[in-house]
Parts: C-alpha cells; structure tokens; sequence
C-alpha cells in the first residue's frame, strides 16, 4: 500500500494538468459568455442574441441528438437482447461479430463515408435502382437531417451495445430460464426482465453519447449544408468568421444547459429509485 | 414449416445489417480506388492508383498532415502516460481520501460537450503562444484521452495481485525493485491497451485540432474534412480509409489487451 502522502503526491500532475486544460477554460467559457465585448458590460446580451439568430438551430441540435439517441437505444437493445437470448448459436456469434465494425470508427470518418453514400448518386440509392424499388428520378439526396441521425446512430449505436450486451451477460441467468419454463415468450422476458435490470447502463450509454453528439462539429458540417443546422457549427462559425466569442460561448453555455438537463433527469430519477428500495 | 420461416427471417435481417455497415465502407472503399466516377455511372468508370501517389508524394500536403499525425499522437501517448502511471498508481494502488472524485474529475470532460470547451482553450492558448504549435495540440488531445489513460492504468494496477509484491518484499526487495520487477511488469498489458486507446484517440481527434492547430497545424481528420469539403472525395476517402484501418484493427483486437480482470475494475 502507498502512504497517503505519497499518493497525493502521485496524483498532483495529472490534477494539475486537468485544472489548466480543462477547468480554467471551462470556467471562462462560463464567464465569457456573459462578456459583452463591445459593449464593455456584463449581463445577458449574448444569449438575447444568441436567440435571436439560432433559436431554430437550438431547436434542431435538440430534436436531432433525442431522435438519435432514441435510435440508438432502440438498435442497441434489439441487438443486446438478440446476442442475449437468442437461440440459433450461429447466428449469434455472427451478430456479435458483426455489430462492433464501427466502434472506433472515428466521427470525421463516418462523415465521409456517409457523405458519399448516401448522397443522391450514392451507393444507397443506386443500389434501389437497381433493384426496381425506385426510378431515377424518385432518388433523393439524404444530406440533411436524416443523414445526421443515420450516421450518428450507425457510429454510435455498437458503443451502447457493447455496454448492454455486457451488462446482460452477467445477469442472473435463473430468472431468465425460469420464465423461459413458464412458457414467457422471448419478447417478454426482454422488456419484462433483461431491459429493466440494464436500465441503468442504457441510460449511461445513451447520455455518454448524447454529449457526444451535442459536441461533433464534423458531421453537421460535412453532411447538412443547409440551414438549420446544429450548434456547434454556429459556435465554429461565430469563432472563425467574427472572432465572436461572447455569442459562441453563450450558445456553448445552452449546449451545457441541454447536456445538463438530460444528466439531472436521470440522476433525479436514479435517486428516487434508490430511495424507493431503502 | 415455422423453424425454416424463422431462420430465413434471421438471415434476412443479419444481411440486412451487414449491408448498413459494410455498405457505407464499401462505397468509401470505392472511391479511394477510383480514377473517374461521373454521374450518372453507378460505378467508377476506371480505378487506379494516381490519388494515391498523390497523397504519399514527399513533400506534399498530405503527406505532411500523416506524419504530423503519427508525431503528435506519439507525443500525446507520452505526455498521456507521464501523467496517468502516477496517477493510476495512486488511485489503483493507493490511499487517497475521497477517491471517488478524483475519479469522477477525469471522467468531467465527457460529460460537458467538448466542442465548447476546446474554443476557449484555444483562446488561452493564443494569449500564452501555444496556438498553432504541437505542444498545443498534444496537451489538447491529451485531455481528450485522459479518462481512459487514467481509468484503465488505474484498473490495471488495481488488478495486479498482492501477494506476488509481497513475495518479493520479503525476499528483501525494497520497495522501487518491487515496482519496476513486479508491479510494473504485470500491469503492462492494460498500459499498453490506455496507450493504443490514447494513440487512437489523438490519430483521430478533430474539434480540438481544428481550433488550437489550425492554420499551422493540420492532421489527418483535418486533411479529409478539407478534401471532403472542397469535393475531392478520391483524397478524403484515401485519408478515411487510412484512418479507418487503425479503428477498426484496435477493435478486432482489444479483448487480447484488455483483459476481463481488468476490464471489471475500470471506474471502480
């Protein structure tokens, strides 16, 4: 065992280096966002301004990352609760070995990748042409919205898996089989036993990658070209263009607001539920 | 017969699922290959290596961009470790009050979106001169990679076995021999998974790259978006695919570095 000393003396660096790089500039971000620079004042300028311009793009960032992570949870249960339960051995090991491919897939690289794919002579629509489900002239380009939540799940959705299909593995085997002798369908031993007793990892795998999601500024980009689009894009481009650093870090001060609700939700509710069993 | 119905719908749906992962790649894949693709061709018209040569040509701009990379995430995996073994060791292995914050503090830059963070910092940087430079770029990718350094080199000292550094105490080995023969030896392979986890991490970093190195500093994830944007997609997909080739090796092969007893104590 270390000495309690030398433990505190171990761990100094890497506190030190976490309290520069990211609590100093963290805290400005805080205080800068209620800097009006060319008015040499403080108050709340920035954030009526901030609302005025990108009140829709609020608004997207919101309903994107939501209908994304919904996805995801969604796919990943599907997913986990097939490699948990089901019954055909191969197919099993061949999902399981399947799903993972884009884990580490880097965002910028599955903007790319999508970009090209699903792009109105991409691969996606070319290949229903081939086929006969749709005519040349019915393809349409799936830049926009949809394509940021088709990639975002795709990228995001074997990360959640991952952490579901291991919570259920280390689940307790003998309730699962006992409902299975009483006769309970498949579907019900999902949502009735495994999905309640994971819920507490789902919702951390879904809020890890809803930050993740409010904070890409790849995909946005790189796939939706039009307007509405999301924050970070608008915080990028108040930087790049006007060097504008009261309106970005308000916009970045409501980005924290949205990440904050969803993790304050979950601990409020996570709280209750370990009242409710004390 | 409803066994064959069943397992036909299986089938179908597990194609169906390899196509929405493989199919996106595949047409990636394409592109790094092609020499012409107009539309309407639902093909390239002709495949070829010319891009290539272009992106490996010394000297070229891409060229630059891969190797800044390869630097810079080899810098970002030192700085990372110089910070985390310590830190690891303590939290692993030693006795520190309130452990549980000195955790959850690591883990705060994930829960705060990134994007917002990474301005400011470059702002900062800026004032002190380290805008535009590698030390920059490597301290930013650093903090990105952090949590896992820190969290798995906690777990794998947490999980090397006490008895074997006992052994070897009372076989009169003082307490630094016991580190570097025992301790350090056995806790190796979950440091080398956080080290391969922050390479991984700073070869494929953008946000942060894009406000602290910017212009003077370009990296791969930099290089595709900026061919992406322009519409070259032959050198956004040749980069995609260089970047694609080290993810998806480090997820194949994981489970060989991070073992279960390790993994089981990540975040405790």
């Amino acid at each position: 065992m270390i000495s309690r000393r030398t433990s505190l003396m171990l761990i100094a660096p890497a506190l030190v280096l976490m309290a520069v790089l990211f609590l100093t500039p963290l805290g400005y971000s805080l205080i800068w966002a209620f800097r009006e620079e060319e008015a040499g004042r403080w108050g709340i300028g920035n954030f009526t301004k901030a609302w005025s311009f990108y009140s829709a793009d609020i608004l997207f960032s919101l309903v994107i990352v939501t209908l994304s992570a919904a996805l995801i949870g969604a796919l990943s249960i599907a997913i986990s609760g097939y490699l948990t339960l089901g019954r055909s051995r191969r197919a099993v090991a061949l999902l399981r070995w399947l799903y993972r491919w884009p884990l580490f897939i880097p965002f910028v690289v599955a903007a790319q990748v999508m970009r090209t794919f699903l792009a109105k002579n991409g691969m996606m629509n070319n290949a229903l042409v081939e086929l006969g489900l749709l005519t040349p002239l019915q393809t349409a380009s799936y830049l926009d919205w949809r394509g940021i939540v088709i990639t975002f799940a795709w990228k995001q959705t074997p990360f959640v898996t991952l952490l579901l299909a291991g919570a259920m593995a280390s689940l307790d085997r003998s309730m699962i089989e006992s409902a299975q002798n009483l006769g309970a369908r498949r579907l019900r031993i999902l949502f009735g036993i495994v999905v309640p007793q994971v819920a507490q990892t789902l919702m951390v795998g879904l809020i890890l990658s809803y930050v993740m999601m409010m904070s890409v500024l790849s995909v946005p980009m790189m796939i939706n070209a039009q307007q509405p689009t999301m924050l970070t894009v608008d915080m990028a481009w108040r930087i790049n263009a006007y060097g504008d650093y009261g309106v970005a870090n308000a916009l970045g001060f409501i980005a924290y607001l949205m990440t904050a609700a969803v993790a304050w939700g979950y601990l409020r509710k996570e709280l209750r539920d370990r009242k409710g069993h004390a | 017969m409803p066994g064959i119905i069943r397992s036909i719908m299986i089938g179908l749906v597990l194609a169906l699922l390899a196509l929405a992962i493989f199919g996106p790649i595949s047409n990636m894949i394409l592109w790094a290959f092609t020499e012409q693709w107009y539309f309407p061709a639902k093909l390239p018209q002709s495949y070829g290596f010319s891009f290539w040569e272009r992106v490996f040509r010394p000297q070229g701009n891409a060229m630059v961009s891969l190797l800044n990379s390869v630097v810079i995430a080899g810098m970002t995996v030192l700085v990372s470790l110089a910070f985390a073994i310590p830190a690891g060791l303590a939290l692993g292995r030693g006795r520190l009050p309130y452990r549980v914050v000195f955790l959850l503090l690591f883990l705060l830059p994930q829960a705060f979106p990134s994007l917002a963070v990474h301005m400011n910092i470059a702002r900062i940087f800026y004032t002190i001169g380290l805008n535009g430079t590698f030390l920059g770029v490597v301290l930013v990718h650093a903090l990105q990679g952090m949590v896992f350094s820190v969290w798995i080199a906690a777990a794998a000292f947490g999980a090397v076995d006490r008895e074997l550094e006992e052994a070897a105490a009372n076989m009169g080995a003082g307490p630094l021999r016991v580190f570097f023969t025992v301790t350090l030896p056995l806790a190796l392979p979950g440091l080398m998974a956080s080290a391969i986890f922050v390479f991984l991490i700073s070869l494929d970093e953008f946000t942060g790259t894009y406000f602290v190195g910017v212009p003077d500093i370009t990296t791969m994830p930099l290089l595709l978006f900026t061919a992406s944007m322009e519409g070259n997609y032959q050198i956004a997909s040749i980069t995609a695919l260089l970047l694609l080739v080290p993810s998806v090796l480090f997820m194949l092969v994981i489970e060989r570095f991070l073992k279960s007893d390790v993994l089981a104590k990540v975040g405790h």
